[in-house]
């Protein structure tokens, strides 16, 4: 055509997303506070995936090392059955990852379904959505946490469900408020105007372009579920004893403060660097994926 | 029978403030292969007149009376389901803003594609060749290095033809544009508009152009209605609007015109206003809606309100002291 010329093929430099990524990489590399919750992520990764495999069993007794401090046999030192407190680190790292990641996913999974629909049919879903969300909001996360798995039974599988649920308020209203944002771009009134259907409208439009700030709220929600679980396990709710949680560790570890101190520091000290890093990782991810960034 | 019959379309809407009265009794038709422009300033209520056909108004607000017949079929009365098939393959609308009109998850052939599968069931495969070869049609050089691209990596102009694009895709019978180049530079709109024009003689698609620009009207335009305050004003093909226009709104638009411009008392060149303020919609008094910002009111204007009169072949306009034939812009 003859307007091809008013056009220049070059105006905009033809940017994939492989390009995209690798912008968005180097912006969030420059920065140190992501960079360092990356790598307390990473770390905390290794240990709960590659620890357990490495440390030795984390329930064999040693009768003759009760309450050791740290040593070259037992790094972290024994606790008072004489287990090795490095190996039940490492596998109570594999709870705390277990719990964080599965009722992050229980809490996504139910909560977004719901959010997606409140904020689209605002009309009959949105009020009634809204006011349970509101009145389970009202409620403390961790006393709502605490309710859940005192109905449900004190077991991983309990932890999960009853901090997935506890955080499913929060998905909802996330997700909801992203919708309605949304639901008045230009795009998805041309998607109507395409004949689209509600459901795909949805799927295709809504729910990719809601995407960034839900993965932050993950990783807001896993560190919280983190802590969660060892509160929980800690009061006795959660995983049960002789399974190793850092929170079921902190439990036996209190009554031993002035003999084996460090029983408390390692747990202590762990739960804080773990959480500290999906936080900052989190922090780091929603300054890059936000679109106002410009990238 | 046209192609599209507009009768006595009025809508309005609930707000908090009451009934607004956005479109009141228009009507007009369309025929295949014409591209009619609505025009107006803003609130006239020409986006609302074109967005009623499709039906994409707020349902639940709107308040619509008279009659839209596509081919002979009532669309007023269609159920949704079979209005939803309706939408982007027999009627097909470009919006105003190109940069937000892409979904920006996905890439723009993804997007071509989608809509063709959606209507046209057609295979994956056979959807990504149409888009590039929609891509084409709406002079997108390197198409098939462009489907793979993202809403952000194209132009303003580039993502207008992409719009445009989804828009023909499945070959509408009329095709809705909502001051598509109003976004746009100006070196661009041109550009835009050959495409608007390219696709009404290869296809024979009928368009409506929303526009308050009548520089586009002259430009691409067979037919024209005026709008004001949600009425017709005036409603002639083009070359008869511009050579004789009759309403005194016309007359007023025209004479704004840069072109138009005459020298004022400094030596320097003045564009022509129109004084006053458009009526609120909240209210439809009886008597010409001009009334209070016409040179030529009289008494009667405000007694009873003018009807669309015939002033020649296919020429009407609504004025009871409508300016001569001779009488220049």
């Amino acid at each position: 055509m003859a307007d091809q010329m008013t056009v220049p093929v070059g105006a905009v430099p033809a940017a994939g997303p492989a390009e995209r990524r690798r912008r968005l990489w180097r912006r969030f590399r420059r920065r140190p506070m992501p960079m360092t919750g990356l790598v307390l992520v990473a770390a905390f990764l290794l240990l709960a995936l590659v620890g357990p495999l490495v440390t030795g069993d984390p329930v064999t007794q040693d009768y003759a090392a009760t309450l050791a401090p740290p040593s070259a046999a037992h790094p972290m030192g024994t606790d008072d059955l004489g287990r090795d407190a490095l190996a039940r680190i490492a596998s109570g790292a594999r709870i705390s990852l277990q719990a964080g990641v599965l009722s992050t996913l229980v809490a996504m999974a139910a909560g977004i379904p719901i959010g997606l629909l409140a904020g689209f049919y605002r009309r009959w879903l949105d009020p009634l959505v809204g006011r349970l969300v509101d009145v389970t909001l009202a409620f403390p996360f961790l006393v709502f946490a605490v309710g859940l798995a005192a109905i449900i039974g004190p077991s991983l599988t309990g932890v999960v469900l009853a901090l997935g649920f506890a955080q499913l308020p929060a998905v909802i209203r996330i997700t909801r408020g992203e919708v309605l944002a949304i639901k008045e771009m230009d795009y998805v009134s041309a998607a109507i105007a395409d004949g689209a259907t509600d459901g795909h409208i949805l799927l295709r439009y809504v729910l990719p372009n809601c995407a960034g700030p839900l993965i932050v709220q993950a990783t807001v929600a896993i560190p919280t579920a983190i802590i969660g679980e060892a509160t929980l396990s800690f009061l006795g709710l959660g995983v049960q004893p002789p399974t190793p949680s850092w929170g079921v560790m902190l439990t036996v570890a209190q009554q031993y403060l002035d003999v084996a101190p460090w029983l408390a520091i390692w747990p202590g000290v762990l739960i804080a660097l773990a959480t500290l890093g999906f936080n900052l990782l989190g922090d780091g991810l929603r300054d890059v994926l936000d679109p106002r960034s410009g990238l | 029978m046209s192609l599209l019959d507009v009768t006595d379309l009025t809508v309005g809407f609930d707000t908090e403030d009451g009934h607004v009265h956005a479109v009141k009794e228009i009507s007009f038709s369309l025929e295949e292969g014409e591209i009619l422009a609505l025009c107006g300033e803003s609130g006239c209520g020409k986006t609302v007149t074109a967005m009623a056909v499709p039906r994409l108004l707020p349902p639940h607000t709107t308040r619509l009376s008279g009659s839209i017949r596509l081919g002979g079929r009532e669309l007023t009365t269609l159920p949704e389901p079979l209005m939803r098939q309706v939408r982007g393959s027999e009627v097909s609308v470009v919006f105003q803003e190109p940069m937000t009109s892409l979904n920006p998850s996905f890439t723009v052939g993804f997007q071509i594609a989608e809509v063709l599968r959606r209507h046209e069931n057609l295979s994956r495969a056979a959807a990504r060749g149409r888009a590039v070869e929609l891509l084409e049609l709406v002079g997108i050089p390197a198409p098939a290095q462009r489907i793979k691209e993202y809403p952000h990596q194209l132009s303003g102009g580039m993502r207008q033809r992409v719009m445009i694009a989804i828009a023909v895709a499945c070959s509408p019978r009329v095709l809705i544009a909502d001051e598509p180049t109003t976004a746009l530079d100006v070196t661009i709109q041109a550009g835009v508009l050959d495409v608007f024009r390219d696709l009404r003689d290869r296809l024979g698609t009928a368009i409506i152009l929303i526009t308050h620009d009548l520089g586009v009207v002259a430009d691409i335009a067979d037919r024209a209605v005026v709008m004001y305050a949600g009425r017709a004003a005036e409603q002639a093909p083009v070359e008869e609007l511009f050579a004789r226009p009759r309403h005194p709104y016309t007359l007023g638009l025209m004479r704004a015109l840069p072109a138009a411009a005459v020298a004022g008392p400094a030596g320097r060149r003045r564009l022509a206003e129109i004084p006053g303020m458009v009526p609120s919609p909240l209210t439809d008094p009886d008597g010409c809606a001009f009334h209070a910002r016409c040179p030529r009111r009289q008494d009667d204007c405000l007694a009873a309100r003018p009807p669309l009169v015939r002033h020649g072949p296919a020429h009407l306009a609504a004025c009871f002291h409508p300016g001569h034939p001779g009488e220049q812009p």
